[in-house]
């Protein structure tokens, strides 16, 4: 059993495909291990085994057909963002307690059985901050999530959930979504894998709107190689539901993963930028203060080894980078604040029950329905988009979002690849920020400017601080390039043993 | 220029108009448009705002903006932009309506019309896409409102006017103009009373050469009667409130066909803060010159173009020209019939006058004719060749209308046919002049009014069937 | 920028929420240290430089795609209206709207 656990999802599939092992079994037994997770990574009430020995014996029948698909009658868990028929959706908010999704968001569809999708099986809902709204999954309307390494800390978010149930082997795998580092930092906090792909490059169409031109989905799981595997299979264009979907071909994220540095860059060998801004000591200008010591040190070790294994460490700048901050949080929370009006408690949802009149109604439901967090970015965002007040805050804004790119495309003239840390500090203590929306907002610094920019970005783990705690550093990709990203990733999990480690009391 | 006053105060009204386009489906989702459906049955998951659904454009809605634009003379913007308009009502799903706001789709234009043998045009300032809300029912339940979302989602053109109207005839023949413009170029169905074609009107008054007034709105005008009475009372309402010593407040108006007066409406949201920003779920719509100029040549022949080309080749007069091209059949039947008789002016007299008369009384539309342009191309002819006079051919026209058939046996069997031979004429007059010698004499006098008494005569002779030019003639020549 | 309580009412009142006196208070004190953290931004010249509503415009032009003309979405009210608060003969019933 401890096997099947630790399995990385192209192992399982192996065992699947050489019969070692049915998908029925396979789902029976990760579904007894999320029904009794004490992380608080499912949703209580977002199980339905009926759909998913439904789902596992479809993928049985593929398989004895002698359907050899990468991932089929692989056990999976959604992000509770995705929107499920067969299960219920709340996006971790009382507004959406009990909700019944009418259609399976496109990611969801690309990874499950039937439609010609993966054949992946869906386990369960995943537990996450509330409307993919925050840092360390306590905005969660239903519980908080542990994390599997240290239960007095927090999972890191909104993929909090995710990422507890990856990092403690309760599932092989898992969605998540990132639109400020909600897939990157959790990873990180969590020791585990997780790739965001460039805006655009997976559909939004069933993904609950946070941030509009933020939002990408992307997956959590123990490996790259695993990540290639579930990339690939959830991006794929989705033109006539998604607008902002890009028109482009599927691609095979595991194609480059073998690649030697040394010929992975685009002359040669692979050139890893690191920004003088987030330096951790490998420059002559020295350590960034903000960042914690075992952070700089282990990612410092770890581009180390990267150049051993023939890598090349290069300078560079992003001199806007650490605007990213207000720039995000007036942009996401503009979007947010506009995407949120649906839920108004007239055609789904929480309705408050003894309503005056309509505009008793409105303002119950919604301040019922919504979180602190929430209700506290629907105000930043109704506030900057308001009369005078749109060009100071929105419009200034998506002008320096514009600049933050540019420091971007100006960076990736000189190299491959950025790297750096993924957060300030490893996963802190349940409740040590929770009544600090703006330290939360400053632990963003590392994730938010990818966003902006909408590029690839992923976090791979790097070490464990004294505190047993894991570490991770970032990579992030020019547009399109994310089999580089798995690439430099993979090669990085084949010298070193980190992303191996499990969090201690996992069977 | 003209400007009609009332009560001194000169009259300025401006015009948005909605206009729900004829697609196949929605502007932003797959779900069908037709009218009366049962509730809620065509309100696909994107339309319901759904958690997880988002907009894609409908290429027809685009096209039809892109035909309103090259009919109007308008700019076809290369790059616009959809923006939400951020507010909260029931029939609103997502909470916002995807709109144009900064950057619309068609800028500027015209629309020109007679008012009265005057001609006016009416600027455009913009005609931009947006999507169409839901509909509320209050009268089946008690103490609530039932919401409809099938006609959410529904793809609109608003048309919006500089405030160059300055009364209320102007106004509705303008709403006319637009009307038939929408129907002509086929992006509309014109269906008033089901909503299709709906106009606010932006009044307000002042004294000639003073300040533009504050104005009021009046919406959902869906009848051009109501535009005449909605604008009319406001107009003298706002009038009696200035003379009063009232400043008028900005206001939206709704008017009641009932009391036919108009009256504030309690706001929706205070000082409409609508905090409208560019949709970051839709790209900019970019529009080439490739697609202007492939929509540009399939469209059928625009109204103005075609009431030039009236007055150019057929030389019918300006106003003739504006009239028969009220409605792209009107205007097909015109030039069917002035080609085959090759009497435009003629043609332009019977279809203005008595077909049209005949048509209104019928409530019948121009499609609903049942009488064939080489009819009447014919029966004009008969008339000109002297075979039939203008009352006779009226005749001949009741019968066509009613019991169908062709002209030539029709006059053959009503015995219509003129009596145009000379010498059998010259006899009836002869005989008339010979015994009506009172006529005569006081003709000789100078009373003219003998004259029709004589030609009265000789119709009566002649049981009617005499060529009353002929007539004319010989008594003139025997007269004289 | 420091936001007063009646910015928090209007605001509130926009977003259609209801915040007690407490709620309010706190509110404007995280919004307002939010604020101060949004000053930075103001010193930032962006002269000339235009806005960027889609993130990967700089990898290419995003334009807008545009779909047939068809009706191909089929009835489902019963489906969609599942989770709906209250419903009557296929309408969505809300407190009566006052005009």
């Amino acid at each position: 059993m401890d096997e099947l656990n630790r399995g990385g999802v192209a192992e399982l599939a192996q065992q699947l495909r050489n019969k070692k092992i049915s998908a029925v079994e396979l789902s029976q037994h990760f579904l007894k291990r999320a029904k009794a997770d004490q992380h608080g990574s499912f949703l209580q009430n977002g199980f339905n085994e009926e759909a998913t020995f439904r789902q596992a014996r479809e993928a049985d029948a593929l398989i004895a057909k002698g359907d050899a698909s990468p991932l089929l009658g692989v056990p999976i868990a959604h992000k509770d963002i995705f929107v499920t028929q067969d299960f219920v959706t709340t996006a971790g908010s009382q507004m959406l307690n009990g909700y019944q999704s009418p259609f399976d968001a496109t990611v969801v569809r690309n990874l499950g059985v039937g439609h010609g999708g993966a054949g992946m099986v869906t386990i369960g809902k995943l537990n996450c901050d509330e409307f993919a709204m925050g840092s360390s999954n306590e905005n969660s309307a239903y519980s908080v999530v542990k994390n599997p390494w240290d239960a007095s800390r927090i999972p890191g978010g909104s993929s909090g959930g995710s990422a507890a149930a990856v990092a403690a082997c309760v599932v092989p795998a898992a969605t998540g979504t990132d639109t400020g580092g909600s897939i990157r930092q959790p990873a990180s906090f969590c020791g585990i894998t997780g790739i965001k792909p460039t805006y655009g490059r997976a559909s939004r169409y069933g993904m609950i709107s946070y941030a509009s031109s933020l939002d990408q989905a992307g997956p959590m799981a123990r490996s790259a190689q695993d990540c290639a595997l579930l990339l690939s299979s959830m991006c794929a264009p989705d033109l006539d539901r998604d607008s902002t979907s890009l028109d482009i071909a599927r691609e095979d994220f595991s194609k480059n993963l073998m690649t030697p540095l040394k010929s992975a860059g685009k002359n040669g060998a692979l050139k890893i930028g690191v920004p003088h801004e987030w330096s951790m000591g490998t420059t002559a200008r020295g350590k960034a203060k903000q960042i914690d010591e075992s952070i700089s040190l282990n990612i410092s070790n770890a581009l180390k080894q990267l150049q051993q294994s023939g890598a090349q460490l290069v300078e560079i700048d992003l001199p806007h980078a650490h605007l990213a901050i207000p720039v995000y949080y007036i942009i996401a929370s503009a979007e947010a604040s506009s995407n949120l009006s649906r839920f108004d408690g007239v055609k789904f949802g929480h309705r408050t029950s003894s309503p005056v009149d309509l505009i008793d109604m409105y303002k119950k439901t919604r301040t019922e329905g919504f979180g602190d967090e929430v209700l506290r970015r629907i105000m930043i965002g109704a506030y900057v988009l308001s009369h005078g007040y749109y060009d100071a805050y929105y419009l200034k804004a998506q002008k320096i979002r514009r600049l933050i790119a540019k420091d971007f495309e100006a960076a990736f003239q000189a190299c491959d690849v950025i790297a750096g840390p993924v957060a300030p500090t490893v996963a802190w203590k349940l409740g040590d920020k929770a009544d600090d929306p703006v330290a939360n907002y400053l632990a963003d610094i590392f994730t938010l400017p990818a966003s902006l920019a909408g590029l690839p970005g992923m976090s791979i783990p790097v070490g464990l601080d004294g505190a047993n705690m894991p570490i991770g550093m970032q990579l992030i990709g020019n547009y399109l390039y994310e089999s580089l990203l798995l690439n430099v990733a993979h090669q990085f999990q084949t010298i070193t043993s980190h992303h191996t480690l499990k969090a201690g009391g996992v069977v | 220029m003209s400007t009609k006053l009332v009560q001194g105060y000169e009259v300025v009204i401006g015009f948005e108009t909605h206009a729900q386009l004829s697609t196949q489906s929605k502007i932003f989702s797959r779900a069908p448009i037709a009218f009366g459906a049962e509730p809620n049955t065509q309100a696909c998951a994107v339309d319901l705002a759904l958690p997880g659904t988002l907009p894609v454009m409908n290429k027809g809605a685009v096209e039809r903006a892109i035909q309103l634009g090259l009919t109007l003379g308008s700019h076809i913007a290369p790059k616009s932009i959809f923006a939400r308009k951020n507010y909260f009502y029931p029939d609103l799903p997502k909470g916002y309506q995807i709109s144009q706001f900064e950057i619309p789709v068609v800028q500027g234009g015209e629309v020109s019309f007679f008012l009265n043998d005057e001609k006016k045009t009416v600027r455009l300032v913009r005609a931009h896409l947006e999507e169409d809300a839901g509909k509320s029912l209050h009268e089946d339940f008690v103490g609530m409102t039932g919401i409809d979302l099938n006609r959410a989602g529904t793809p609109l053109l608003e048309i919006v006017t500089e405030p160059d109207m300055r009364s209320s005839d102007e106004a509705v023949a303008y709403a006319k103009e637009l009307h038939k413009i929408v129907t002509w170029i086929g992006i509309c169905d014109g269906n008033m009373q089901e909503g299709s074609f709906r106009c606010d009107a932006n009044v307000s008054v002042r004294k000639p050469g003073a300040e533009m007034g504050t104005r009021r709105e009046i919406k959902n005008l869906n009848s051009f009667k109501f535009m005449q009475q909605a604008i009319d009372f406001e107009v003298r309402w706002q009038i009696d409130q200035i003379e009063d010593g009232q400043a008028i407040q900005q206001a939206t108006v709704l008017f009641d066909p009932d009391t036919g007066e108009t009256r504030a409406m309690r706001t929706k949201e205070d000082a409409a803060d609508y905090r409208y920003f560019p949709d970051p779920d839709l790209p900019p719509l970019v529009i080439d010159e490739e697609w202007i100029a492939r929509v540009r040549s399939e469209m059928r022949e625009l109204p103005r173009v075609m009431a030039e080309r009236f007055v150019r080749d057929y030389g019918l007069p300006e106003y003739d020209a504006a009239m028969l091209t009220q409605s792209q059949q009107m205007a097909v039947y015109f030039e069917a019939v002035a080609k085959a008789c090759s009497q435009a002016k003629l043609a332009s007299n019977w279809i203005m006058g008595d077909l049209s008369r005949r048509l209104n009384a019928q409530e019948m539309t121009f499609e609903q004719m049942p009488i064939k342009a080489a009819t009447l191309a014919l029966l004009i002819t008969r008339i000109q060749d002297g075979t039939l006079s203008n009352n006779a051919g009226k005749q001949v026209l009741d019968a066509l209308w009613v019991e169908g058939g062709d002209v030539d046996t029709i006059i053959v069997s009503k015995g219509l046919k003129q009596m145009n031979d000379t010498g059998a004429l010259e006899t009836i007059v002869d005989e008339v002049i010979a015994s009506n010698a009172d006529n005569v004499a006081q003709l000789r006098a100078g009373k003219e009014k003998a004259f029709n008494a004589l030609v009265g005569q000789v119709m009566k002779a002649s049981k009617g069937k005499a060529n009353p030019q002929k007539v004319n003639d010989l008594l003139k020549i025997k007269l004289s | 920028m420091s936001l007063n309580p009646q910015d928090i009412q209007r605001i509130a009142n926009l977003a259609r929420l209801s915040l007690d006196e407490s709620q309010s208070t706190r509110m404007r004190e995280q919004i307002n240290g939010f604020f101060d953290l949004v000053t930075q931004m103001q010193d930032v010249n962006t002269e000339g430089i235009e806005p960027m509503s889609h993130p990967v415009d700089l990898m290419q032009l995003q334009t807008l795609r545009l779909r047939d003309d068809v009706a191909s979405e089929p009835n489902q009210r019963e489906t969609n209206q599942r989770s709906a608060p209250a419903v009557e003969r296929g309408l969505f019933l809300v407190p009566k709207v006052i005009e």
